[in-house]
Protein backbone atom coordinates (compact mmCIF):
# COMPACT_ATOMS: atom_id res chain seq x y z
CA UNK A 1 0.00 0.00 0.00
CA UNK A 2 1.33 3.60 -0.87
CA UNK A 3 2.14 4.83 3.47
CA UNK A 4 0.09 7.18 4.87
CA UNK A 5 -2.84 6.68 2.32
CA UNK A 6 -5.15 5.36 5.27
CA UNK A 7 -5.70 6.61 8.64
CA UNK A 8 -7.72 4.83 11.82
CA UNK A 9 -9.97 7.69 12.80
CA UNK A 10 -12.19 5.07 15.30
CA UNK A 11 -10.42 3.09 17.82
CA UNK A 12 -11.73 2.41 21.47
CA UNK A 13 -11.91 -0.32 23.48
CA UNK A 14 -14.96 -1.96 26.05
CA UNK A 15 -16.21 -0.04 28.37
CA UNK A 16 -14.93 -2.13 31.22
CA UNK A 17 -12.03 -4.96 31.04
CA UNK A 18 -11.12 -7.56 33.47
CA UNK A 19 -13.97 -9.58 34.80
CA UNK A 20 -17.50 -8.95 32.49
CA UNK A 21 -19.62 -11.98 33.35
CA UNK A 22 -22.62 -9.86 32.87
CA UNK A 23 -21.73 -9.59 28.80
CA UNK A 24 -21.25 -12.41 26.38
CA UNK A 25 -19.28 -12.36 23.50
CA UNK A 26 -20.71 -10.89 20.78
CA UNK A 27 -22.04 -8.01 23.47
CA UNK A 28 -18.63 -7.34 23.75
CA UNK A 29 -18.25 -6.80 19.94
CA UNK A 30 -21.27 -4.55 19.82
CA UNK A 31 -19.86 -2.79 22.80
CA UNK A 32 -16.39 -1.93 21.39
CA UNK A 33 -18.37 -0.66 17.74
CA UNK A 34 -20.33 1.49 19.83
CA UNK A 35 -17.45 3.11 21.23
CA UNK A 36 -15.38 3.41 18.43
CA UNK A 37 -18.11 4.62 16.40
CA UNK A 38 -18.98 6.95 18.82
CA UNK A 39 -15.28 8.39 18.91
CA UNK A 40 -15.35 8.31 15.13
CA UNK A 41 -18.81 10.16 15.13
CA UNK A 42 -20.44 7.72 13.28
CA UNK A 43 -23.46 5.41 12.90
CA UNK A 44 -23.95 1.83 11.64
CA UNK A 45 -25.00 3.19 8.75
CA UNK A 46 -21.84 5.04 7.62
CA UNK A 47 -20.00 2.05 7.63
CA UNK A 48 -19.90 0.12 4.49
CA UNK A 49 -17.29 -2.70 5.62
CA UNK A 50 -16.78 -5.38 8.35
CA UNK A 51 -13.93 -7.60 9.64
CA UNK A 52 -13.68 -9.78 12.72
CA UNK A 53 -12.02 -13.10 14.83
CA UNK A 54 -13.90 -15.69 16.65
CA UNK A 55 -17.02 -14.47 15.30
CA UNK A 56 -18.18 -14.35 11.68
CA UNK A 57 -18.24 -10.95 10.27
CA UNK A 58 -21.99 -12.13 8.95
CA UNK A 59 -22.85 -12.35 12.54
CA UNK A 60 -20.97 -9.00 13.24
CA UNK A 61 -22.40 -7.53 10.66
CA UNK A 62 -26.23 -8.00 11.68
CA UNK A 63 -26.14 -7.40 15.25
CA UNK A 64 -25.03 -4.08 14.23
CA UNK A 65 -27.48 -3.52 11.38
CA UNK A 66 -24.44 -2.95 8.99
CA UNK A 67 -24.83 -3.34 5.41
CA UNK A 68 -21.31 -4.27 4.57
CA UNK A 69 -20.20 -4.16 0.80
CA UNK A 70 -16.88 -5.55 2.23
CA UNK A 71 -16.15 -8.68 4.27
CA UNK A 72 -13.39 -10.07 6.20
CA UNK A 73 -13.19 -12.94 8.46
CA UNK A 74 -9.50 -13.84 8.48
CA UNK A 75 -8.89 -15.93 11.57
CA UNK A 76 -5.56 -17.19 12.21
CA UNK A 77 -5.49 -16.13 15.94
CA UNK A 78 -4.52 -12.70 17.97
CA UNK A 79 -2.81 -11.07 15.12
CA UNK A 80 -6.35 -11.40 12.93
CA UNK A 81 -6.57 -7.94 13.57
CA UNK A 82 -3.37 -6.73 12.25
CA UNK A 83 -4.45 -8.76 9.11
CA UNK A 84 -7.66 -6.97 9.32
CA UNK A 85 -5.82 -3.69 9.32
CA UNK A 86 -3.61 -4.56 6.62
CA UNK A 87 -7.04 -6.10 4.26
CA UNK A 88 -9.07 -2.93 4.85
CA UNK A 89 -6.08 -0.90 3.65
CA UNK A 90 -6.44 -2.44 0.74
CA UNK A 91 -9.78 -2.48 0.09
CA UNK A 92 -10.66 1.03 1.10
CA UNK A 93 -7.48 2.25 -1.47
CA UNK A 94 -9.38 -0.53 -4.04
CA UNK A 95 -12.45 1.28 -3.75
CA UNK A 96 -14.16 -1.63 -2.19
CA UNK A 97 -15.64 0.17 0.50
CA UNK A 98 -14.89 3.46 2.26
CA UNK A 99 -14.96 3.32 6.10
CA UNK A 100 -14.14 -0.31 7.95
CA UNK A 101 -15.37 -1.64 11.27
CA UNK A 102 -12.73 -3.83 12.68
CA UNK A 103 -14.22 -5.54 16.05
CA UNK A 104 -13.00 -8.27 18.74
CA UNK A 105 -14.58 -9.31 21.51
CA UNK A 106 -13.79 -12.42 24.02
CA UNK A 107 -14.75 -13.83 27.07
CA UNK A 108 -11.75 -15.15 28.23
CA UNK A 109 -12.69 -15.29 31.60
CA UNK A 110 -16.43 -15.42 32.39
CA UNK A 111 -16.57 -17.50 29.07
CA UNK A 112 -20.07 -15.92 28.99
CA UNK A 113 -21.00 -17.46 25.13
CA UNK A 114 -17.75 -18.41 24.41
CA UNK A 115 -16.78 -21.62 22.37
CA UNK A 116 -14.14 -24.57 23.48
CA UNK A 117 -10.92 -24.88 22.82
CA UNK A 118 -10.98 -27.88 20.90
CA UNK A 119 -8.95 -29.48 17.88
CA UNK A 120 -10.83 -32.80 15.98
CA UNK A 121 -9.08 -36.05 16.40
CA UNK A 122 -8.24 -36.22 13.45
CA UNK A 123 -6.60 -32.82 12.44
CA UNK A 124 -2.94 -32.64 12.08
CA UNK A 125 -2.90 -31.28 15.64
CA UNK A 126 -5.23 -33.99 17.18
CA UNK A 127 -2.99 -36.84 15.75
CA UNK A 128 0.39 -35.52 16.35
CA UNK A 129 0.50 -33.25 19.02
CA UNK A 130 -2.78 -33.87 21.36
CA UNK A 131 -1.87 -37.25 22.23
CA UNK A 132 0.74 -36.15 23.92
CA UNK A 133 -0.96 -33.95 26.67
CA UNK A 134 -0.96 -30.49 25.74
CA UNK A 135 -3.54 -28.13 27.04
CA UNK A 136 -4.07 -24.71 26.16
CA UNK A 137 -1.03 -22.15 25.01
CA UNK A 138 0.68 -22.75 28.29
CA UNK A 139 2.03 -25.92 27.12
CA UNK A 140 2.16 -25.39 23.62
CA UNK A 141 3.58 -21.57 22.91
CA UNK A 142 6.35 -22.22 25.32
CA UNK A 143 7.58 -25.79 23.94
CA UNK A 144 10.15 -24.12 21.66
CA UNK A 145 11.84 -22.21 24.35
CA UNK A 146 14.22 -24.73 26.26
CA UNK A 147 16.17 -24.24 22.62
CA UNK A 148 16.30 -20.63 22.53
CA UNK A 149 17.77 -20.56 25.85
CA UNK A 150 20.02 -23.03 25.31
CA UNK A 151 20.88 -21.61 22.46
CA UNK A 152 21.73 -17.81 23.33
CA UNK A 153 22.43 -18.66 26.80
CA UNK A 154 19.11 -17.25 28.00
CA UNK A 155 18.48 -17.74 31.55
CA UNK A 156 15.22 -18.20 33.71
CA UNK A 157 16.09 -14.73 35.33
CA UNK A 158 15.88 -13.17 31.75
CA UNK A 159 12.56 -14.68 30.83
CA UNK A 160 11.38 -12.78 34.39
CA UNK A 161 12.89 -9.62 33.71
CA UNK A 162 10.65 -9.02 30.87
CA UNK A 163 7.36 -9.37 33.45
CA UNK A 164 8.96 -7.38 35.59
CA UNK A 165 9.72 -4.18 33.00
CA UNK A 166 6.11 -4.70 32.22
CA UNK A 167 5.06 -4.49 35.19
CA UNK A 168 6.30 -0.92 35.56
CA UNK A 169 4.41 0.05 32.53
CA UNK A 170 1.28 -1.39 34.30
CA UNK A 171 1.59 0.94 37.17
CA UNK A 172 1.22 4.05 34.88
CA UNK A 173 -2.07 2.58 33.54
CA UNK A 174 -5.20 2.84 35.82
CA UNK A 175 -7.11 0.05 33.44
CA UNK A 176 -4.35 -2.50 33.75
CA UNK A 177 -5.64 -5.73 35.85
CA UNK A 178 -2.16 -5.88 37.63
CA UNK A 179 -0.49 -2.58 38.62
CA UNK A 180 1.69 -3.79 41.90
CA UNK A 181 5.06 -3.81 41.48
CA UNK A 182 6.88 -7.25 41.10
CA UNK A 183 10.65 -8.74 41.20
CA UNK A 184 12.39 -11.24 39.18
CA UNK A 185 12.50 -13.28 42.45
CA UNK A 186 8.47 -12.95 42.73
CA UNK A 187 8.61 -14.24 39.27
CA UNK A 188 10.59 -17.12 39.90
CA UNK A 189 8.64 -17.57 43.08
CA UNK A 190 5.05 -18.11 41.44
CA UNK A 191 3.50 -21.18 40.76
CA UNK A 192 5.35 -23.40 38.31
CA UNK A 193 2.76 -23.69 35.66
CA UNK A 194 5.12 -25.55 32.63
CA UNK A 195 8.37 -25.59 33.49
CA UNK A 196 10.57 -23.42 32.57
CA UNK A 197 7.21 -21.43 32.56
CA UNK A 198 6.48 -19.50 35.92
CA UNK A 199 2.30 -18.43 36.40
CA UNK A 200 3.70 -14.29 35.90
CA UNK A 201 5.62 -15.44 33.04
CA UNK A 202 2.02 -16.32 31.14
CA UNK A 203 -0.52 -13.31 30.24
CA UNK A 204 -3.31 -12.69 31.93
CA UNK A 205 -7.17 -14.23 31.02
CA UNK A 206 -9.60 -11.80 31.04
CA UNK A 207 -12.91 -10.51 29.73
CA UNK A 208 -12.53 -7.25 27.07
CA UNK A 209 -12.56 -5.89 23.51
CA UNK A 210 -11.67 -3.69 21.19
CA UNK A 211 -12.61 -1.46 17.89
CA UNK A 212 -10.97 0.27 15.22
CA UNK A 213 -12.58 2.13 11.86
CA UNK A 214 -10.39 2.73 8.97
CA UNK A 215 -11.00 5.12 6.47
CA UNK A 216 -9.06 7.28 3.44
CA UNK A 217 -6.65 9.88 4.64
CA UNK A 218 -8.23 11.80 2.74
CA UNK A 219 -11.48 11.34 4.16
CA UNK A 220 -9.86 11.13 7.47
CA UNK A 221 -9.16 15.19 8.21
CA UNK A 222 -13.14 15.60 8.29
CA UNK A 223 -13.57 13.66 11.58
CA UNK A 224 -13.65 14.72 15.23
CA UNK A 225 -9.81 12.62 16.02
CA UNK A 226 -6.78 13.35 15.18
CA UNK A 227 -6.10 11.23 12.74
CA UNK A 228 -3.42 8.11 12.44
CA UNK A 229 -2.08 7.17 9.03
CA UNK A 230 -0.88 3.66 8.26
CA UNK A 231 3.17 3.72 7.11
CA UNK A 232 3.44 -0.16 6.66
CA UNK A 233 1.87 -3.66 7.27
CA UNK A 234 3.31 -7.22 6.98
CA UNK A 235 1.36 -10.31 7.47
CA UNK A 236 2.42 -14.34 7.35
CA UNK A 237 1.90 -17.63 8.38
CA UNK A 238 3.90 -20.34 9.33
CA UNK A 239 2.56 -23.64 11.11
CA UNK A 240 -0.48 -24.96 12.71
CA UNK A 241 1.56 -26.84 14.91
CA UNK A 242 4.80 -25.56 17.21
CA UNK A 243 6.67 -28.35 17.18
CA UNK A 244 7.02 -27.96 13.22
CA UNK A 245 8.17 -24.57 13.43
CA UNK A 246 11.06 -24.54 11.12
CA UNK A 247 13.64 -22.64 13.61
CA UNK A 248 13.20 -23.00 17.68
CA UNK A 249 15.24 -20.12 18.11
CA UNK A 250 13.13 -17.71 15.68
CA UNK A 251 9.30 -16.82 13.98
CA UNK A 252 9.38 -16.71 10.41
CA UNK A 253 6.43 -15.74 10.50
CA UNK A 254 7.51 -12.88 12.59
CA UNK A 255 10.31 -12.08 10.01
CA UNK A 256 8.58 -12.17 7.01
CA UNK A 257 5.44 -9.48 8.88
CA UNK A 258 8.17 -7.12 10.05
CA UNK A 259 10.36 -7.00 6.56
CA UNK A 260 7.27 -6.66 4.77
CA UNK A 261 6.19 -3.80 6.96
CA UNK A 262 9.50 -2.36 7.08
CA UNK A 263 9.78 -2.07 3.32
CA UNK A 264 6.47 -0.79 2.91
CA UNK A 265 6.81 1.87 5.16
CA UNK A 266 10.09 3.00 3.93
CA UNK A 267 11.64 3.60 7.74
CA UNK A 268 14.69 2.14 9.55
CA UNK A 269 14.79 0.96 13.01
CA UNK A 270 16.19 4.16 14.38
CA UNK A 271 12.92 5.99 13.29
CA UNK A 272 10.40 3.84 15.49
CA UNK A 273 9.58 6.00 18.58
CA UNK A 274 7.14 3.14 20.46
CA UNK A 275 6.65 -0.75 20.02
CA UNK A 276 4.07 -2.96 20.87
CA UNK A 277 5.29 -6.44 20.77
CA UNK A 278 2.32 -9.33 21.23
CA UNK A 279 3.18 -10.65 24.51
CA UNK A 280 1.36 -13.87 25.84
CA UNK A 281 4.25 -15.48 26.99
CA UNK A 282 7.77 -13.79 28.98
CA UNK A 283 9.05 -15.27 25.45
CA UNK A 284 7.80 -13.37 23.08
CA UNK A 285 9.44 -9.58 23.58
CA UNK A 286 12.85 -11.70 23.23
CA UNK A 287 11.57 -13.25 19.56
CA UNK A 288 10.25 -9.86 17.96
CA UNK A 289 13.07 -7.61 19.27
CA UNK A 290 15.38 -9.40 17.17
CA UNK A 291 13.15 -11.00 14.19
CA UNK A 292 11.83 -7.69 13.77
CA UNK A 293 15.37 -6.45 13.48
CA UNK A 294 15.90 -4.15 16.23
CA UNK A 295 18.73 -6.02 17.83
CA UNK A 296 20.94 -9.25 16.47
CA UNK A 297 19.93 -12.80 17.54
CA UNK A 298 20.25 -13.29 20.91
CA UNK A 299 20.43 -9.76 21.70
CA UNK A 300 17.40 -9.47 23.12
CA UNK A 301 17.84 -10.17 26.37
CA UNK A 302 20.42 -8.00 27.59
CA UNK A 303 18.63 -5.19 25.53
CA UNK A 304 15.66 -5.84 28.01
CA UNK A 305 17.87 -6.36 30.79
CA UNK A 306 19.92 -3.02 30.42
CA UNK A 307 16.46 -1.52 30.52
CA UNK A 308 16.55 0.12 26.78
CA UNK A 309 12.99 -0.99 26.79
CA UNK A 310 11.62 -0.07 29.95
CA UNK A 311 10.69 3.68 31.32
CA UNK A 312 12.77 6.06 29.97
CA UNK A 313 14.47 3.39 27.86
CA UNK A 314 15.40 4.26 24.00
CA UNK A 315 12.59 2.12 22.88
CA UNK A 316 9.27 1.70 24.86
CA UNK A 317 7.73 -2.09 24.92
CA UNK A 318 4.38 -2.74 25.70
CA UNK A 319 3.46 0.27 27.51
CA UNK A 320 0.38 -0.78 28.51
CA UNK A 321 1.79 -3.15 30.54
CA UNK A 322 1.07 -5.87 27.45
CA UNK A 323 -0.55 -9.70 27.53
CA UNK A 324 1.33 -10.03 30.96
CA UNK A 325 -0.23 -7.07 33.20
CA UNK A 326 -2.56 -5.06 31.47
CA UNK A 327 -5.22 -7.81 29.59
CA UNK A 328 -5.28 -10.69 27.86
CA UNK A 329 -8.92 -11.85 26.41
CA UNK A 330 -7.28 -14.83 24.38
CA UNK A 331 -6.85 -12.79 21.31
CA UNK A 332 -4.18 -9.44 22.51
CA UNK A 333 -3.63 -8.13 18.88
CA UNK A 334 -6.62 -5.57 19.01
CA UNK A 335 -5.07 -4.33 22.49
CA UNK A 336 -1.46 -3.66 21.24
CA UNK A 337 -3.34 -1.71 18.17
CA UNK A 338 -5.04 0.57 20.65
CA UNK A 339 -2.24 1.28 22.21
CA UNK A 340 -0.37 2.61 19.24
CA UNK A 341 -3.48 4.24 18.30
CA UNK A 342 -3.40 5.99 21.67
CA UNK A 343 0.28 6.61 21.82
CA UNK A 344 -0.08 8.51 18.43
CA UNK A 345 -3.01 10.34 19.29
CA UNK A 346 -1.03 11.44 22.38
CA UNK A 347 -3.65 9.90 24.58
CA UNK A 348 -1.57 6.63 26.41
CA UNK A 349 -1.49 6.61 29.87
CA UNK A 350 1.69 5.86 29.60
CA UNK A 351 2.25 8.58 26.95
CA UNK A 352 5.76 8.63 24.71
CA UNK A 353 6.56 12.47 24.66
CA UNK A 354 6.87 13.13 21.17
CA UNK A 355 6.05 10.15 19.59
CA UNK A 356 6.08 9.53 15.52
CA UNK A 357 6.06 6.20 14.77
CA UNK A 358 4.63 3.04 16.39
CA UNK A 359 5.16 -0.42 15.45
CA UNK A 360 2.39 -2.76 16.39
CA UNK A 361 3.70 -6.43 15.96
CA UNK A 362 1.22 -9.44 16.73
CA UNK A 363 1.58 -13.45 16.77
CA UNK A 364 -1.52 -15.60 15.90
CA UNK A 365 -1.99 -18.86 17.48
CA UNK A 366 1.86 -20.42 18.82
CA UNK A 367 3.72 -19.00 16.35
CA UNK A 368 1.51 -20.10 13.69
CA UNK A 369 0.86 -16.96 12.28
CA UNK A 370 1.68 -13.01 12.24
CA UNK A 371 0.52 -9.60 11.56
CA UNK A 372 2.72 -6.14 11.58
CA UNK A 373 1.60 -2.44 11.55
CA UNK A 374 3.96 0.65 11.37
CA UNK A 375 1.67 3.96 12.89
CA UNK A 376 2.48 7.22 12.28
CA UNK A 377 0.71 10.60 13.82
CA UNK A 378 2.27 12.77 10.53
CA UNK A 379 0.45 13.05 7.56
CA UNK B 1 -10.60 -41.24 31.99
CA UNK B 2 -9.41 -42.13 28.20
CA UNK B 3 -6.33 -40.66 26.89
CA UNK B 4 -7.05 -38.92 23.65
CA UNK B 5 -6.06 -40.63 21.15
CA UNK B 6 -5.12 -39.74 16.96
CA UNK B 7 -7.88 -40.19 14.55
CA UNK B 8 -5.78 -41.56 11.18
CA UNK B 9 -6.44 -40.68 7.83
CA UNK B 10 -6.27 -41.90 4.54
CA UNK B 11 -2.72 -39.67 4.64
CA UNK B 12 -1.63 -40.67 7.84
CA UNK B 13 -2.70 -44.35 8.29
CA UNK B 14 0.36 -45.55 7.06
CA UNK B 15 1.97 -43.59 10.06
CA UNK B 16 -0.19 -45.38 12.75
CA UNK B 17 -0.12 -48.95 11.20
CA UNK B 18 3.21 -48.24 11.53
CA UNK B 19 3.29 -47.64 15.53
CA UNK B 20 0.76 -50.22 15.88
CA UNK B 21 3.11 -52.68 14.28
CA UNK B 22 6.49 -51.51 16.08
CA UNK B 23 8.05 -49.14 13.32
CA UNK B 24 8.30 -45.74 13.12
CA UNK B 25 7.46 -45.11 9.02
CA UNK B 26 8.65 -41.73 7.58
CA UNK B 27 8.00 -40.39 4.13
CA UNK B 28 10.89 -39.39 1.55
CA UNK B 29 10.32 -37.74 -1.79
CA UNK B 30 11.93 -39.83 -4.76
CA UNK B 31 12.45 -37.19 -6.41
CA UNK B 32 14.75 -34.41 -4.18
CA UNK B 33 15.11 -36.96 -1.60
CA UNK B 34 13.45 -34.72 1.18
CA UNK B 35 12.04 -36.71 3.97
CA UNK B 36 9.05 -35.30 5.99
CA UNK B 37 6.85 -35.43 8.83
CA UNK B 38 3.65 -35.27 9.57
CA UNK B 39 2.33 -37.76 6.38
CA UNK B 40 1.34 -36.62 3.39
CA UNK B 41 0.98 -37.42 -0.03
CA UNK B 42 3.56 -35.05 -1.48
CA UNK B 43 6.90 -33.98 -0.98
CA UNK B 44 6.32 -30.20 1.02
CA UNK B 45 9.83 -29.49 -0.04
CA UNK B 46 9.40 -29.71 -4.34
CA UNK B 47 5.31 -30.93 -4.44
CA UNK B 48 6.40 -34.06 -6.01
CA UNK B 49 3.76 -36.85 -5.93
CA UNK B 50 6.73 -39.51 -6.05
CA UNK B 51 6.76 -40.14 -2.42
CA UNK B 52 7.73 -43.44 -0.50
CA UNK B 53 7.29 -44.98 2.89
CA UNK B 54 10.25 -46.27 4.83
CA UNK B 55 11.32 -47.45 7.93
CA UNK B 56 13.31 -45.13 10.13
CA UNK B 57 15.77 -45.91 12.97
CA UNK B 58 14.17 -44.50 15.53
CA UNK B 59 17.01 -42.80 16.81
CA UNK B 60 16.59 -38.79 18.05
CA UNK B 61 17.76 -36.50 20.17
CA UNK B 62 15.83 -34.40 22.79
CA UNK B 63 15.05 -30.59 21.27
CA UNK B 64 12.96 -29.31 23.66
CA UNK B 65 10.28 -29.47 25.91
CA UNK B 66 8.10 -27.94 28.64
CA UNK B 67 7.50 -29.93 31.82
CA UNK B 68 3.36 -29.39 32.53
CA UNK B 69 2.42 -29.29 36.08
CA UNK B 70 -0.80 -29.09 35.29
CA UNK B 71 -1.47 -32.09 33.72
CA UNK B 72 -4.43 -32.70 31.34
CA UNK B 73 -6.90 -34.75 33.26
CA UNK B 74 -6.39 -38.04 31.26
CA UNK B 75 -2.60 -37.85 31.81
CA UNK B 76 -2.68 -38.72 35.46
CA UNK B 77 -1.94 -36.32 37.92
CA UNK B 78 1.87 -35.82 38.00
CA UNK B 79 4.01 -33.12 36.04
CA UNK B 80 4.55 -34.59 32.89
CA UNK B 81 7.04 -33.19 29.66
CA UNK B 82 5.99 -32.38 26.21
CA UNK B 83 9.17 -32.83 24.79
CA UNK B 84 10.00 -32.64 20.69
CA UNK B 85 12.57 -35.10 19.54
CA UNK B 86 14.51 -34.29 16.39
CA UNK B 87 14.79 -38.04 14.63
CA UNK B 88 18.02 -39.28 13.25
CA UNK B 89 16.26 -38.61 9.64
CA UNK B 90 16.09 -35.11 10.02
CA UNK B 91 12.15 -33.86 10.96
CA UNK B 92 11.23 -33.18 14.38
CA UNK B 93 7.82 -34.51 16.23
CA UNK B 94 6.19 -33.86 19.64
CA UNK B 95 6.39 -36.86 21.93
CA UNK B 96 6.31 -37.78 25.40
CA UNK B 97 9.16 -39.13 27.41
CA UNK B 98 9.50 -42.24 29.46
CA UNK B 99 11.97 -44.47 31.01
CA UNK B 100 13.02 -41.12 33.18
CA UNK B 101 11.96 -38.26 35.99
CA UNK B 102 10.54 -35.50 33.90
CA UNK B 103 12.84 -33.56 35.48
CA UNK B 104 14.95 -30.68 34.48
CA UNK B 105 17.98 -32.52 35.60
CA UNK B 106 17.36 -35.57 33.82
CA UNK B 107 15.51 -34.03 30.49
CA UNK B 108 19.14 -32.48 29.34
CA UNK B 109 18.74 -31.24 25.54
CA UNK B 110 20.59 -32.90 22.88
CA UNK B 111 20.75 -36.16 25.05
CA UNK B 112 20.06 -39.27 22.65
CA UNK B 113 16.97 -40.96 22.64
CA UNK B 114 14.74 -43.77 21.06
CA UNK B 115 11.36 -44.48 20.32
CA UNK B 116 9.17 -46.75 22.53
CA UNK B 117 5.67 -47.50 21.03
CA UNK B 118 2.92 -47.41 24.21
CA UNK B 119 0.23 -49.66 23.45
CA UNK B 120 -2.84 -47.76 23.71
CA UNK B 121 -5.63 -49.83 22.03
CA UNK B 122 -5.35 -52.60 19.58
CA UNK B 123 -4.99 -49.90 16.55
CA UNK B 124 -2.77 -47.18 18.80
CA UNK B 125 0.33 -46.87 19.93
CA UNK B 126 2.03 -43.51 20.45
CA UNK B 127 5.84 -43.06 19.58
CA UNK B 128 7.06 -41.98 22.90
CA UNK B 129 10.88 -41.98 23.33
CA UNK B 130 13.03 -43.20 25.74
CA UNK B 131 16.87 -42.26 26.31
CA UNK B 132 19.04 -44.51 24.43
CA UNK B 133 20.33 -47.25 25.71
CA UNK B 134 24.37 -48.31 25.43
Amino acid sequence: MKPKSIAVVGAAETTRLGKIPDVSVIGLHADAALNAMKDAGLKPSDIDGVATAGISPVELAHYLGITPTYADGTSVGGCSFMLHVRHAAAAINEGLCKTVLITHGESGRSRVGAGGFGRAPSSLMGQFEMPYGVTSPPTMFTIPVLRYMKTYGVSEADLANVAVIQREWAAKNPRASFKDPITVDDVLNSPMIAWPFRMLMCCLVTDGGGALILTSAERAKDFPQKPVYILGTGESVETPMVSQMEDFTSSKAFRVSGKKAFDESGITHADVDHLMIYDAFAHLPLYGLEDLGFVKPGEAKDFINERNTAIGGKLPLNTNGGGLSYMHSGMYGMYALQESVRQMRGTAAAQIDGAKISVSHGVGGMFAASGTVIFTNES
Amino acid sequence: MARMLPEPTPETRHFWEGCRDGELRLQRCTDCKHTYFPPRAFCPKCASREVEVYKASGKAILYSYVINHRPRPDMGTEPYAIAVVQLDEGPRMMTNIVGCPQTPEALVLDMPMQVHFAKQTDEISLPLFEPAKG
